[in-house]
């Protein structure tokens, strides 16, 4: 039985950098090295430029819908580089640049939002479990994904992914309680964002802190700036270690911010001020990797402007993919239900193909 | 392989079924609530933690949508899990693991991700239990999109079914008639598996036909002897696969016969007996001389043991409604 006060999240959010991306001593974590820390910039300026073309292309009638990840790309970056290839991820649907960083297409990832399918990519190729949409539930799938591979003896480690909200949600203690009863290798990661849709965090718990939440379940919890993405690396790289180790699952709440919207759907000037915003500007996980990066003179102005001509690709092949558009094909519909369509299915796919023939189609 | 020709009852036949899947796939796990070294509050998986060991067959924490929801995570990476909900009713809480996940992983992925697992649900009442033990819960399974649902009546085909059930590349939902747990039957577990989507004549006859599943069969081939010591011939159908649904046989028996009663226990609104009678009426309309009859539980909460017999489709109950087929014009 582990004793109580070992499963404390530490007192503060660990931070390894401050708002104007000067390092902060930590006793126990160094900070990443530079060539770690110039990759997960890259990867946060792509995500950065993602969200925001994915904005772009919700405003011009080509995606129904975009939950936007700005202000939490260090969570989402961090997420996906902590894991090995033979790793899995879980991510949410507000997870879409967490599933770029770890090598997903971004236009088969806007496959769900453009309307084509519910899901674009194929999980096995990158090992990213479908973005889920209810919420707490892939959690665990998370945990049966790392119960199976430790079965078979494999050393994976499934990073799973949810929001603050989500903790709310029965999957998610049933998701702690049967990880750490079996050991699983799971890191549940939670990007506490401040809102649920609408409702803010002291309405959705009168915890001490969502890590807290570990210790009902004999799992360590963990504090960490969101908008650090070396303390995200940092800490999320021990975690993984820890659970790939054997040591069990984790619990790592990232302190973060959901700068936009819920969706472009939503309206929160009903619900919050546009001055609670604001102070979370300067705390931008871009801007403070970027002043630490200029700062020690790795963040080259030649590479600097690379990362940018990549950021641009990235955005216009999701631009591309986008218009491209072709339109799905229904016979699909009857395709997947089952391994074999059953005489009923069979029946109702001949119907429908009758009746777009009849449309002319 | 099982090659037994034995006195077997269903509770017996399921037990050997994990335990051939098992012995012949190293994937297949078994888990759930008491599952274990109990052997599962109905005794299906007796001994089997002892011969295949605590990491084949292992009992889990009190959460049944945790236990789907692993067996999801444990399907998609390469094992086929058989889990054991403990009874119809507690089933429940894993309700939204079932429609949102296990139902439409396949769909959703365009077929890259699939889930091959099992979920046992020991259904329908009959036996005397207390609330939230004898629900007969299959329309909410069968009416989900994506899921296989079977509901076997005979020891040989809960052995066969359940194989059947753990070798399909897809999820299953299959529902266990508590009340036929123990009834022993002689049946010859080498004879082929009846494939899945099948339904089968359990018993000839020429004047009308009783179209029925799980804990239903005994009681209509009961109802049948009975209506023939009074001369009239029933037909008796074993639909045993929900879904998929053989509406072949069920309809060549009814157009047969020309007249059909469906017979079931669950309540009969917004059924599985309800959909039955609605495809034989689109399929065999020209064929009937009267219109499909349907007997089912009440549409109330399952009662309480000392008035559950009002609840269940008895005898009676089927004759009456056979004898109401419009023999003769009014």
């Amino acid at each position: 039985m582990a004793d109580a006060r070992d499963l404390l999240p530490s007192e503060q959010p660990v931070q390894l950098l401050d708002t104007s991306g000067r390092a902060v001593d930590h006793p126990v974590l160094p900070l990443p090295h530079k060539d770690r820390l110039l990759a997960a910039y890259e990867s946060l300026v792509v995500g950065r430029r993602v969200n925001d073309q994915a904005g772009a292309l919700v405003r011009q009638g080509k995606l129904a819908v975009y939950p936007s990840s700005h202000g939490q790309e260090a969570c989402q970056t961090g997420a996906a580089l902590a894991l090995a290839d033979g790793d899995w991820l879980f991510p949410t649907y507000r997870d879409t640049a967490a599933a770029v960083a770890r090598g997903v297409d971004p236009v088969e990832v806007l496959t769900l939002l453009k309307g084509d399918w519910h899901s674009g990519y194929d999980p096995h190729e990158h090992r990213v479990a479908p973005q889920a949409t209810p919420l707490a539930t892939q959690l665990l799938h998370a945990v049966g994904v790392a119960h199976a591979a430790r079965l078979r003896g494999e050393d994976t480690v499934v990073m799973a992914l949810c929001g603050d909200g989500a903790t709310s949600e029965g999957d998610f203690h049933e998701a702690l309680n049967f990880a750490a009863v079996f050991n699983a290798p799971v890191v549940f990661f939670v990007q506490n964002n401040e809102y649920a849709i609408s409702v803010p965090l002291a309405r959705q718990t009168a915890a001490p802190s969502l890590a807290h939440k570990g210790i009902g379940y004999g799992i360590k919890g963990e504090r960490v700036d969101g908008n650090d993405i070396a303390a995200v690396l940092a800490v999320l790289e021990r975690e993984v270690a820890a659970a790939r180790a054997g040591a069990g699952p984790r619990l790592v709440e990232a302190h973060t911010y959901r700068m936009q919207a819920h969706t472009n759907a939503d309206d929160d000037t009903r619900y919050r001020d546009g001055g609670e915003v604001d102070p979370w500007r300067e705390r931008d996980p871009l801007l403070r990797a970027e002043a630490h990066l200029k700062r020690r003179r790795v963040l080259t102005k030649a590479r600097a402007a690379r990362i940018a001509e990549r950021a641009e690709e990235v955005a216009a092949a999701m631009r591309a993919g986008a218009d491209a558009d072709p339109d799905p094909d229904p016979s699909q519909l009857f395709a997947h239900v089952h391994s074999r369509p059953t005489p009923q299915l069979t029946e109702q796919a001949a119907f429908l193909a009758d009746e777009l023939s009849r449309e002319g189609n | 392989m099982a090659e037994r020709f034995t006195k077997t009852s269903m509770a017996q036949a399921l037990n050997l079924a994990l335990r051939d899947a098992m012995a012949e796939d190293p994937t297949v796990y078994v888990f759930g609530e008491d599952v274990g070294p109990l052997g599962g509050v109905f005794r299906i998986t007796d001994g089997i933690t002892d011969d295949f060991g605590e990491e084949r067959c292992f009992d889990t924490p009190l959460a049944e949508s945790g236990i789907v929801g692993m067996a999801v995570g444990m399907a998609m990476n390469g094992m086929r899990p058989v889990v054991e909900m403990q009874f119809d009713a507690f089933a429940y809480p894993a309700f939204e693991q079932i429609v949102s996940h296990v139902a439409k992983t396949r769909n959703r992925t365009r077929g890259r991700v699939t889930l091959p697992m099992v979920i046992r649900v020991p259904y329908a009442g009959g036996i005397g239990g207390v609330e939230h033990h004898c629900d007969s819960s299959e329309a909410y399974y069968a009416h989900t999109p994506g899921l296989t649902v079977l509901a076997p009546s005979t020891p040989a085909d809960a052995y066969w079914m359940l194989r059947e059930a753990i070798a399909l590349p897809d999820p299953v939902v299959f529902m266990e008639p508590k009340k036929l747990y123990w009834g022993k039957d002689e049946v010859d577990l080498s004879t082929p598996a009846p494939g899945i989507g099948t339904a089968v004549l359990r018993r000839e006859g020429t004047d009308a036909t009783l179209i029925t599943y799980g804990p239903s069969v005994p009681t209509a081939l009961e109802a049948a002897e009975a209506a023939a010591q009074e001369g009239r011939s029933l037909q008796v159908v074993d639909v045993r696969s929900l879904v998929p649904f053989d509406d072949t046989t069920v309809c060549e028996a009814v157009r047969s016969t020309g007249r059909a009663v469906v017979v079931a226990e669950a309540s009969g609104f917004a059924s599985v007996a309800s959909e039955i009678a609605a495809r034989v009426n689109e399929r065999c309309f020209h064929s009937l001389a009267a219109p499909v009859r349907r007997v089912t539980g009440f549409d109330i909460p399952y009662p309480p043991p000392k008035l559950e017999r009002h609840q269940l489709p008895g005898v009676d109950r089927i004759l009456d409604a056979v004898d109401d087929l419009q023999w003769e014009d009014q």
